[in-house]
């Protein structure tokens, strides 16, 4: 493999990987607060991208007003979920919660096909997203780099509202001990609310994003995401939003490579993000930033 | 300040809580005294909103506190030091203290009751941009006891300050209270396990046993009574 193709194919694992990284927010800000795995989160991902493509092409929006609507949008959903499916089960066991979450994401689909039709559709990027750019011998298209910016840019947002607002400072607290934060004084549903605005926010972001790379959508386009990015999470560390990001990346980069460096193994591509998961529940069952929990005696 | 009748409270098919009844006049150290199960946590999670009773009243300053979840109840004026402290140990003591004054509404004034927490227990001040969780179980009491005190509290409740703490650290704590009630009139409800410590602080007391108060009386006459000497204080 040349220079110029490596640097191709890193362009475009970091770009899958920042992908994933978006959609692993979600998750791993859930299970921070709920110890819920939304396994709905996949299917919002989905609903992202339905919202945009039909502001598009059904409602004439310019790309700049129909995409950030549809992740206002989709949030919006995300927060009726947690209002209707996940709120009235908190005070259940856990395995009620999980099942709502199961529930949801089948309803999701379901209704996503009855919807918008079972058929794939073609997701026209805007045009500046189809400008093909020369690095030396190698080219990658104008989305590539833009997938990369967005992202980074949304994860600078994120970061800052959770480490440097007043209702992110409440979210770290959550995290913690929901009881006591309610004992400052917090509103702890609203709180949970807005972390479910966030990660949705983010996965529509994500599934817009990953319609602008592979420009199908379909209402079962969100589960292969939703399930890798489940495994970044879980690789990060789950509850960790560093751990996310980082474990997103490194399965973007390690998926894009591994089909790079030995072609013939590209038909188990989907597999290696699995092989990974496994050794590394193996050897750090924590995930790479994960805390290691003292058992409660 | 606030009054309580006939409390009672069920956990599943357990009665916790007999029909306790108790009352925290304004500006006094009230104690509720008894051992470990005997209802006394059970007791401020009523009065926070994180139990619901199934029967009797809770008012303060004449209002009901029914119904109202344990925010409600924060803005309203009540705060209260869970046992065990729970600071959150992720965040730094600064953050701690922010947090305990996220209901109200002038944030300016905040920063000023910060220094204020710092005042009152200068080992904050020093640590104020460590995470709490690299705090010594003494350190962790006082950051629970300013964060709660930066609602600005009209009841303070504080749940077993002295638990795990050292018999010196413990009488540190409860000074530090009684200096507070003395010098701003504070008005607080105190749950201790070791009633002595507690006696000598507080004005009233209540001793609780199996979900029911089985004894009240002014803190001195209770630390004279022979009854309670050798039931509670361990002295023959």
């Amino acid at each position: 493999m040349t220079f110029d193709q490596f640097i191709q194919n890193l362009a475009n694992g970091i770009s899958l990987g920042s992908l994933y990284a978006l959609i692993a927010i979600g998750y791993t800000m859930v299970y921070g607060i709920l110890r819920l795995i939304n396994f709905a989160h996949g299917d919002i991902v989905m609903l992202g991208a339905y919202v945009a493509f039909y502001g598009v092409v059904m409602f004439m929006l310019p790309w700049w007003v129909a995409f950030p609507l549809a992740i206002i949008l989709t949030a919006g959903i995300g927060v009726i979920i947690e209002r209707a499916a996940y709120r009235p089960l908190r005070s259940f066991p856990r395995i009620n919660l999980f099942t709502s979450a199961v529930a949801v994401s089948f309803l999701l689909e379901n209704l996503g096909n009855v919807i918008f039709g079972g058929r794939p559709k073609a997701f026209e990027r805007p045009a500046f997203m189809d400008i093909a750019l020369q690095i030396g011998e190698a080219s990658v298209l104008s989305y590539t780099p833009i997938i990369i910016v967005t992202a980074a840019i949304l994860f600078a947002i994120l970061i800052y509202i959770v480490n440097r607002t007043k209702v992110g400072m409440a979210m770290r607290a959550l995290s913690k001990d929901i009881e006591t934060t309610g004992l400052m004084g917090i509103n702890t549903d609203r709180i949970i609310m807005f972390s479910f605005m966030l990660g949705s926010a983010l996965a529509a972001a994500g599934g817009i994003l990953w319609a602008i790379k592979f420009p199908q959508i379909n209402p079962l386009m969100g589960v292969m995401p939703g399930l890798k990015a489940f495994i970044a999470a879980v690789l990060g560390g789950i509850g960790n939003i560093t751990g996310a990001m980082l474990g997103g990346f490194l399965l973007g980069v390690v998926e894009i490579m591994i089909v790079a460096f030995f072609p013939d193994l590209s038909g188990y591509r989907d597999a290696f993000a699995y092989v990974i998961l496994i050794l590394l529940l193996l050897f750090r069952p924590t995930g790479i930033m994960g805390e290691v929990q003292a058992e409660k005696v | 300040m606030l009054e309580i009748q006939n409390l009672h409270v069920f956990y599943g098919g357990i009665h916790a809580l007999h029909g306790i009844s108790l009352n925290v006049p304004d500006e006094k150290i009230i104690a509720l005294l008894g051992a470990n199960g005997a209802g006394k946590s059970t007791t401020l999670r009523c009065i926070m909103g994180i139990v619901k009773p199934a029967e009797g009243s809770i008012l303060l300053n004449g209002e009901s506190l029914l119904g109202y979840k344990s925010f409600e109840v924060v803005k309203k004026g009540v705060a209260m030091v869970p046992e065990g402290r729970r600071v959150f140990t992720n965040l730094t003591v600064y953050e701690n203290l922010s947090l305990g004054a996220y209901a109200r509404k002038e944030q300016d004034k905040v920063r000023q009751d910060i220094e204020a927490v710092y005042h009152l227990f200068p080992r904050l001040q020093e640590r104020a941009f460590q995470p709490a969780g690299t705090l010594s179980g003494g350190e962790q009491q006082m950051l629970a006891l300013g964060r709660a005190l930066m609602s600005k509290p009209t009841l303070l409740m504080i749940d077993e300050p002295s638990l795990g703490l050292s018999p010196l650290l413990s009488q540190t704590v409860l000074k530090r209270l009684k200096d507070l009630n003395r010098d701003t009139g504070q008005t607080i409800l105190l749950i201790e396990q070791n009633a002595r410590a507690a006696l000598s602080i507080a004005d009233y007391a209540y001793i609780m046993e199996v979900g029911s108060i089985r004894l009240e009386g002014a803190a001195a006459d209770l630390a004279k009574d022979d009854q309670v000497r050798q039931t509670y204080l361990g002295i023959h």
